[in-house]
């Protein structure tokens, strides 16, 4: 028979050969029948969450998830949360969309995670929210400023955890108009939403034809030089940045190539000193004088208990990592979920969790109180100035809420700011 | 059994359909992840074989098949959430889509082909190479249509009510992606033992010995092309249908070149190869991830081993298999099972080509 | 007008390195019709040593020689090691062992330094001269056009005036013969592999410290850019790769510049496609076209 075997043959035996290994490898999976709520048992929690950790997107980022990690083994270290250990399965996506579709499914299929924490990116995790709410699965605090999370009715188990690009951008334009109300802006946005929301902002403070130049920049073409070059002959003081750390350093880079200083004003996604100086090398003091805004304490607040503390973690459970402001973002998600836990009780289903954020008393280590509520996903809800000075950046003047609506107006927010606990490990 | 020696297209057809009933079978043995890693499996395979019978049968080499699969699934979601829009459900919501997938890709691997069949072996990849890095800028320049980074959500309807109310979309998926993998495999194997099969492979063997047969040499080339544009239209179609989603990050350079590397392992040329590959594209990661979760490593060691690893591991397997076995997998297993001097119409396909005719180092033994 | 200037002194410069990154490819497509898909992959290897390097002596240049030499033993260490061992009848093959490599070497590189950016010194200062108002040439530009036209006039030398050269090309275009002739042919071919990767290093460490710095990634589009530039040269043809480089680079520099959105990626296919369908062999193909 075996000579006979056309070429057909051999992919239906190669078929079946693929259906046993498939079969097999199925069998090796336990199914855990004991708990009802997938990923929760007395003594565990497990969530998941993906995020490029190779790949050109992976500079900076790849440090989140680790500090997110430790600071919930620093957790689990001293009792869980009802004595429940949280382990966190990070998935690597390589900030491709197609990754993510497999590597969620994982997760949630074969992994059985209680929830996806803090997924990372705005196209990468646009393509799964669909998968996530068929399959009824928090999705808890994305990592990313898109409005996209945002949706209560259409995708009423998915949270956002930053402060949107629009509230970041409104907070600027505030400061340009107090502060500077003569000057000419022009602004420099990622081709997607995170330029398109920003940009929205500007214009929503300072007017539809204020902005003189904007201008829009793709990853995969490194050089900027003409959209610079576009803003020095327009005569521009003030220039916007909507752009990874990668983008910042090359906008600061190249004006200074071109004999022109304007004051940039990055958003927090590509403000973060320690990382743009790093991309900047030798050529960091450029970006003395750079405003940013940002939501959660910085790093450079040495004083701040909330840095003391996460410096500690980060010493003992993160292996002394470069404390950077991406670090700082990981534990405060991590703390944030903790909170919800916390606050959740016991008694912790996928549904109570939910209902547990939108109640709105959660605070996190943020500058401003969070905006969940019943018909609001959004997150941290405001910003602050800050400037870098002397190598260290640091925040100035108020701390401002207001949100994504083209109307709604920039406050300043003057209450207290939050402080951790002593453990830093937060209590209901 | 003489009725099936001597009937190709019956004992292919007989195939097909005990393959797709084991398949089926097998769904309901799997987890819901294992068979959307199964419909992964297929909607690959369908690439995968068409580009195994082009590189293969034809000698030209596309690195730009990614995109040609990019073009399946933008144009499977523009139709699906057109038809989602109107009102349409079912399984015309499924199958019309597929079918513009189809079409669309065809006529854009006809323009490539055009002008590939002109090219010489590097510089038709240096086209489709281009072809690729062009997608994101494509798609952001058209972003009202298409999305921009970010790309389209596919509309999608949940698996058909009369297969019961909780029945897994997974499954279901896997079916339609299984069902596409079969036909795709039963025509191309058709394909490969017809008349153009032979003129395929003539052209490939010796363009000006084909033209003095009366191949149209050029036509067979164009032809070769827009059949492989179909099956990778489709393969992407199933792949935006499975992931509810299409952007231009899914269709990276890296991805076509793991095309052609599933195809080389497999063992070019055939279509059994295509298998093996398209399995080993999903496989890998996965194992290697799995790995991971088994060894404990610190924080960052881990962030830096993770990803990494699978790459490195991929890596060092190609090039294994290329140099101790550059046949491909099948044709180890051809090696293994003794027959590979024996089929007649196997040896053909068995034949890797050679994209060049002067090879310097064909010779390079007896120098060293 | 000064926009105009200053687009085409941009373009020129990352041109002519795209340029020397193609002449590697052609050096290796020369002796053995294989197009080398790892050579951005080991240009990134060097990169990293040039780092390490620069970052343990403090000194560009230790780092740039080290990039150089650690090329050389790279390109004849791959073509010894792998490169030599791949069943020559299939051409595709070597093809698939370089992009094998391409992934070991990346992840490795990984593996070791993570995957950040690190930013990358500079010797000289980008920021140009002016004549008048107008900014012109910085002396990092001066710097890269000296060194890709060293790169060129060497290798034009070394090819038509030197023993080794004329081995070298006597080795590719006729192996058997050559062969006969005494030429040790696995040899030379060795050796285009350590200069194409130390010429490819080269230019890497060129372009990459003017963008974000080294990354396992870094090289990646300089390697499509460079490629594309040879198939519009002539793969066969180093003074066609060199016009495919200028061309390039100029043309990215000119859309990005003046249209709104950035369609380069699109115009570069455009030119492509419209080169091939002309000249399938390039722009310079040899008149003696060997069939491929």
């Amino acid at each position: 028979m075996s000579e006979h075997m056309s070429r057909l043959a051999r992919p239906v035996a190669a078929l079946a050969a693929a259906a046993l290994v498939g079969s097999l490898a199925a069998c090796s999976g336990s199914d855990d029948k004991s708990a009802n709520v997938p990923g929760v048992t007395d003594t565990t929690i497990t969530v998941g969450t993906h995020q490029p950790l190779t790949g050109p997107a992976a500079a900076g980022y790849a440090s989140i998830s680790p500090a997110t990690k430790a600071y919930f083994d620093y957790v689990n270290d001293n009792g869980g949360v009802y004595g429940r250990k949280i382990t966190y399965k990070v998935e690597d996506d390589g900030y491709n969309p197609a990754n993510t579709q497999t590597v969620v499914r994982k997760l949630v299929l074969q992994d059985k995670v209680f929830a996806i924490l803090n997924g990372l990116g705005t196209p990468t995790h646009t393509g799964v929210l669909d998968f996530l709410k068929t399959n009824k699965v928090p999705d808890l605090f994305v990592a990313s400023g898109s409005r996209n999370w945002n949706q209560p009715e259409k995708y009423p188990t998915t949270f956002g955890f930053q402060s949107d690009y629009t509230t970041e951008t409104k907070v600027q334009a505030t400061y340009v108009k107090q502060n500077l109300p003569n000057a000419k802006v022009c602004f420099l946005g990622q081709d997607d939403d995170f330029g398109t929301d920003a940009l929205a902002g500007w214009k929503a403070i300072l007017g539809d034809d204020a902005i003189i130049e904007a201008e829009t920049y793709v990853t995969s073409n490194t050089n900027i030089a003409p959209a610079i070059g576009k803003f020095k002959a327009a005569g521009c003081d003030v220039v916007g940045l909507a752009t990874i750390p990668g983008f910042t350093a090359l906008a600061v880079g190249t004006a200074a190539r071109l004999k022109y200083a304007p004051q940039f004003i990055s958003t927090s996604v590509g403000a973060d000193y320690p990382t743009v100086a790093g991309a900047l090398g030798d050529a960091a003091p450029l970006l003395e004088g750079m405003l940013g805004t940002n939501y959660l304490p910085t790093i450079d607040d040495t004083d701040n208990p909330w840095i003391k503390q996460f410096k500690e973690i980060n010493d003992k459970y993160n292996g002394g990592a470069p404390f950077t402001g991406n670090v700082v973002y990981g534990m405060s998600v991590g703390y944030l979920f903790v909170q919800a836990l916390i606050e959740n009780g016991k008694d912790l289903t996928r549904e109570s969790i939910v209902e547990t954020i939108k109640k709105g008393d959660l605070t996190g280590p943020g500058l401003m109180p969070s905006r969940y509520s019943e018909d609001d996903h959004t997150g941290y809800g405001g910003a602050q100035m800050a400037k870098v000075s002397g190598g260290k950046q640091l925040y100035f003047g108020p701390v401002y809420t207001t949100t994504d609506a083209k109307d709604s107006k920039v406050e300043e927010y003057t209450d207290d700011p939050t402080v951790p606990e002593k453990d830093t490990i937060p209590t209901k | 059994m003489q009725f099936f020696r001597t009937h190709t297209l019956a004992r292919h057809a007989a195939l097909a359909v005990i393959a797709l009933v084991a398949l089926v079978l097998l769904t309901y043995a799997l987890p819901s992840f294992r068979n959307f890693q199964l419909a992964t499996v297929g909607a690959y395979l369908c690439a995968t074989a068409g580009l195994t019978v082009l590189i293969g049968q034809t000698g030209q080499l596309s690195l730009g098949h990614g995109a040609l699969m990019a073009t399946g699934a933008y144009s499977f979601a523009l139709m699906a959430n057109q038809l989602g829009e109107n009102g349409s459900t079912g399984f015309l919501l499924v199958i019309v889509p597929l079918l513009v997938a189809i079409v669309v890709a065809a006529i854009v691997g006809g323009l490539i082909g055009l002008a590939g069949a002109r090219l010489a072996g590097p510089y038709l990849a240096g086209l489709t190479l281009a072809l690729i890095i062009a997608i994101p800028t494509i798609t952001t320049t058209w972003d009202g249509t298409l999305g921009g980074d970010q790309g389209l959500s596919v509309y999608v309807e949940p698996a058909p009510a009369s297969l019961g109310a909780s029945f897994p979309l997974e499954q279901w998926q896997a079916w339609i992606a299984c069902a596409a993998a079969v036909l795709v495999m039963f025509l191309l194997a058709n394909l490969v033992h017809s008349r153009f099969g032979r003129a395929m492979r003539a052209v490939r063997d010796d363009e000006v010995a084909a033209r003095l047969c009366g191949i149209a040499v050029g036509r067979t080339k164009v032809v070769a092309f827009i059949v492989s544009a179909a099956t990778a239209g489709l393969g992407g179609g199933i792949l935006a249908m499975q992931t509810q989603s299409v952007s231009p990050g899914a269709y990276s350079l890296s991805f076509s070149l793991f095309l052609v590397m599933g195809v080389v392992v497999g063992g070019v040329g055939h279509l059994a190869g295509a298998v093996w590959g398209s399995l080993l594209l999903v496989a890998l990661p996965d194992l290697t991830s799995s790995l991971l979760d088994h060894v404990d490593f610190s924080a960052s060691a881990a962030s830096k081993l993770d990803g990494n690893l699978a790459l490195l591991i991929f890596g060092l397997v190609l090039i294994f298999v290329i140099v101790t076995a550059p046949r491909g997998l099948q044709g180890l297993v051809d090696v293994i099972r003794g027959k590979v001097r024996r089929t007649p119409g196997g040896q053909a396909l068995a034949t890797v080509p050679s994209t060049t005719t002067a090879h310097p180092q064909s010779t390079e033994s007896s120098d060293v | 007008m000064d926009r105009f200037i200053f687009l085409t002194v941009d373009g020129l410069t990352r041109g002519v390195i795209f340029a020397s990154f193609g002449l590697a490819l052609v050096l290796i497509f020369r002796g053995t019709r294989l197009v080398n898909f790892a050579q951005g992959a080991m240009a990134a290897g060097t990169l990293y040593l040039a780092y390490s390097v620069t970052q343990e002596t403090g000194s560009y240049w230790a780092g740039l020689a080290a990039a150089v030499v650690g090329g050389l033993i790279l390109g004849a260490l791959i073509e010894r090691v792998l490169m030599r061992h791949i069943d020559p009848s299939a051409h595709l093959n070597a093809v698939i062992a370089a992009l094998g490599l391409v992934l070991v070497i990346q992840a490795v590189l990984g593996i070791i330094y993570g995957n950040d950016f690190r930013a990358m010194k500079l010797p000289f200062s980008r920021n140009p001269y002016s004549i008048g108002d107008q900014p012109l040439l910085s002396p990092y530009d001066i710097f890269v056009f000296c060194v890709v036209l060293a790169i060129m006039i060497g290798l034009a030398v070394m090819f038509t005036h030197t023993d080794i050269g004329l081995k070298m090309r006597a080795a590719a275009f006729a192996p058997d013969i050559s062969r006969l002739l005494g030429v040790n042919v696995g040899r030379m071919l060795t050796l285009s592999w350590a200069l194409a990767a130390a010429v490819g290093g080269l230019a890497a460490l060129l372009i990459v410290p003017t963008e974000f710095g080294a990354n396992p990634h870094s090289t990646d589009l300089v390697f499509v850019y460079a490629f594309t530039a040879a198939v519009i040269g002539g793969l066969d043809s180093p003074i066609g790769t060199v016009i495919g480089g200028v061309i390039v680079g100029l043309v990215l520099s000119y859309v990005s510049g003046y249209s709104d959105k950035d369609v380069s990626a699109i115009v570069i296919l455009a030119i492509l496609i419209g080169v091939l369908l002309l000249r399938p062999n390039g722009l310079f193909a040899s008149a003696a076209a060997r069939k491929v």
